[in-house]
């Protein structure tokens, strides 16, 4: 084995994770998408009759986590624009509806589609910049993870919103599926949630199929021989930043109306753009199904390691009451998949089935 | 000063190297000008000189302070093309071995330095030799989630074992002093004169010693320096360890006036990156000059806007120059 600093052949802004290897963009295959998603949903809607009300607040996050997971995977998987800073898509669909529902007094679905419409045009207009001055690598990096923590500083000195209070979504008698709002552990949480993430995944799967799909895939792999064949690669590229945006506000939404509180940490915090990228890649970047997989595996973790904590084995009571080592397993799962299943869990399966 | 890592290691201060004079010039000219012209701004706006002098003095020292910590971070930019997330918790993991030294054998705070900075070039060539070497040909975005990774388990592992209590480093003698009518604590002026001289040794280290050479060569051309010989692996391994030494003394350096936490370091990762990508990443005279301009910036932007947060405006320069300038405002034109 020898080591260079030269391979390093990402022209196109940050560059595809995983190359050319595990894109689904057959077409028999995406109709095998259709399938396994109607399945998919059909069988995770019967979770709340299967889970206790504590374990759903963790399907709950699984679905934060998974939709996050989806929206970053259009821009960095298919796009091959390696975004750290997909906090700013959700902290603007968390704080669009947190405004719009407890200042503008809107339905929290209005907020919705107000957070959609912002989260698009902030990505759409930082990614122009971005892509018009060719900045790549690093410097590509550096600008989406500027961007998130330049809002964050935005939010915390802005009076209209609050600076570090954040919004606090104000508690109603009864359900409304109007205002997004139930019992404590109604399972119509969960149940929108899904629906969410089911209308997020349809769109991942027909952005694939579609034609800028398809040629933003070829721009990742080669934005240079893409641009010779006639494609228009940054009209493309900016689609890609607009539907990445679009889900990724609709995790923030859903955040705020299940958690019902939202502050310029949670929002616009790196450790929203860490969630977002370490579910993908830890599920396999550049697949429909990887954020999926990645969620089911790392949105648990905390509850998993404080359920542990709480009767902890012999040898390890010192631990309890401690915080910490549930992001240090998370880091320790990043660091090992990266390195040892770059493809990621579900891209690794996926490949490996492929050669047999 | 040719010290960044861009030039060829024969390159030991040619004119011909460097951007054209006329364009530094020219770009200190907007620099100062632009600077002069925030300062006239924030005069106006703060009313009294008094005001305006300490954000000066004060805008100069947290400078220092920025570009104390961005040297280990451009310095593995410049070799790796790495930008080490991990920067800040490292730091941080210094600060904390400070108040450990500190806090169980009683000595000055600046002794900590002799057992803090050789265990940071201990874990920094473990961590390069053990995680980041193996993916060194894999494209960017592995090494970055890596020490993506790194930072997040450094901080919790803090987190962990000293809990989420902020501790603190007593530095005997820290007193406030006066400079030109501001206030300032001796602990900051100590640790300002730390980024000069370590800006100096790092300098040294690169221009004038075989191993600083090596490190040169491998940033100019990795494949050209393993064709002459050079272990590029190990040399990866010593430039990260480099790194680390240089967090580390920054990290003893600062615990005197910071709160020592677990997320301590990564209120510095964000300067750090401002501060690198200005004064060019991988120039390390240039972050020098760069946490100057980040810490006038932030200082001045707080008297003109004082409800907004002063970052906010280092991050909108920030983003400026990076689009318009992606080099570096200092460092070589593209």
């Amino acid at each position: 084995m020898t080591t260079t600093a030269t391979p390093r052949t990402s022209t196109s802004a940050g560059g595809g994770l995983t190359g050319r290897l595990t894109t689904d963009t057959g077409s028999q295959r995406s109709r095998g998408d259709y399938v396994v998603l109607a399945v998919f949903v059909a069988v995770a809607a019967a979770v709340p009759f299967v889970l206790s009300a504590s374990d759903m607040a963790i399907a709950n996050r699984v679905l934060i986590f998974a939709i996050m997971g989806v929206g970053w995977n259009i821009m960095a998987g298919f796009g091959g624009m390696f975004s750290f800073g997909h906090a700013a898509y959700f902290g603007i669909g968390a704080y669009a509806t947190a405004y719009g529902v407890v200042v503008l007094g809107l339905s929290p679905w209005l907020g919705m589609l107000l957070g959609i419409a912002i989260s698009v045009a902030a990505g759409v207009g930082i990614s122009y910049l971005a892509l018009r001055y060719k900045l790549t690598g690093a410097y590509y990096t550096m600008s989406t993870f500027a961007f998130a923590e330049a809002l964050r500083l935005f939010v915390i000195g802005n009076d209209a919103l609050n600076r570090t209070v954040g919004f606090t979504i104000p508690v109603q008698q009864g359900s409304s599926l109007v205002d997004f709002q139930f019992p404590a552990g109604s399972p119509w949480y969960y149940w929108i949630g899904l629906g969410l993430l089911g209308m997020c995944l349809l769109a991942s799967i027909l952005f694939v199929r579609s034609r800028p799909g398809r040629f933003t895939i070829a721009a990742r792999d080669d934005d240079v021989a893409a641009a010779a064949l006639g494609i228009d690669v940054l009209r493309h590229k900016l689609f890609a930043v607009a539907v990445s945006a679009a889900i990724t506000a609709v995790a923030g939404t859903y955040y705020v109306q299940y958690y019902m509180f939202v502050d310029p940490e949670i929002a616009f915090g790196a450790a929203a753009s860490n969630d977002a990228i370490i579910t993908a890649v830890v599920g396999g970047t550049g697949t429909i199904w990887g954020p999926i997989v990645g969620a089911i595996i790392m949105a648990p973790l905390s509850d998993v390691v404080t359920g542990f904590l709480r009767t902890p084995p012999p040898g390890f009571e010192w631990l309890a009451g401690h915080g910490g080592l549930d992001i240090i397993l998370y880091a320790v799962i990043l660091v090992a998949v990266v390195i040892l299943l770059p493809k990621g869990v579900y891209g690794t399966l996926v490949s490996r089935r492929r050669k047999s | 000063m040719a010290t960044s890592l861009q030039n060829a290691p024969e390159t030991t201060g040619s004119a011909a190297r460097r951007p054209t004079l006329s364009e530094r010039q020219k770009v200190a000219i907007v620099t100062v000008s632009v600077l002069a012209v925030v300062t006239a701004v924030a005069a106006l706006r703060a009313g009294s000189s008094t005001v305006l002098v300490q954000a000066l003095v004060t805008g100069v020292l947290t400078g220092g302070i920025y570009s104390l910590v961005a040297m280990g971070l451009t310095l593995i930019y410049g070799v790796l093309h790495i930008i080490n997330f991990a920067n800040g918790a490292l730091v941080a993991l210094a600060m904390y071995l400070t108040f450990v030294t500190v806090d169980t054998m009683g000595v000055h705070p600046y002794t900590a330095l002799l057992v803090v900075v050789p265990a940071m070039g201990v874990l920094g060539a473990l961590l390069q030799t053990s995680l980041l070497n193996p993916v060194m040909r894999a494209p960017i975005q592995i090494q970055l989630l890596v020490t993506i990774g790194l930072a997040l388990a450094i901080e919790n592992v803090l987190l962990l074992v000293f809990g989420p209590t902020p501790r603190s480093v007593q530095l005997p003698g820290n007193v406030g002093v006066s400079i030109l009518g501001a206030t300032v604590e001796l602990s900051r002026i100590y640790a300002f004169v730390g980024a000069l001289v370590l800006v100096a040794i790092l300098s040294l280290v690169l221009q004038r010693t075989a191993i600083g050479t090596s490190i040169r060569a491998v940033a100019a051309n990795p494949e050209g320096a393993r064709l002459v010989g050079i272990n590029t692996k190990s040399i990866y391994s010593v430039t990260f360890a480099l790194g680390a030494m240089a967090a580390g003394a920054a990290g003893v350096l600062v615990a005197p006036f910071t709160t020592i936490e677990p997320t301590s370091g990564a209120i510095f990762n964000l300067t750090a990156f401002v501060v690198v990508v200005l004064g060019g990443m991988g120039n390390i005279p240039g972050a020098l000059v760069g946490g100057l301009v980040v810490g006038l910036t932030e200082q001045l932007a707080g008297l003109i806007l004082p409800d907004e947060s002063p970052l906010l405006a280092v991050f909108v320069v920030f983003l400026i120059v990076l689009f318009i300038r992606p080099k570096g405002v200092f460092g070589r034109a593209s």
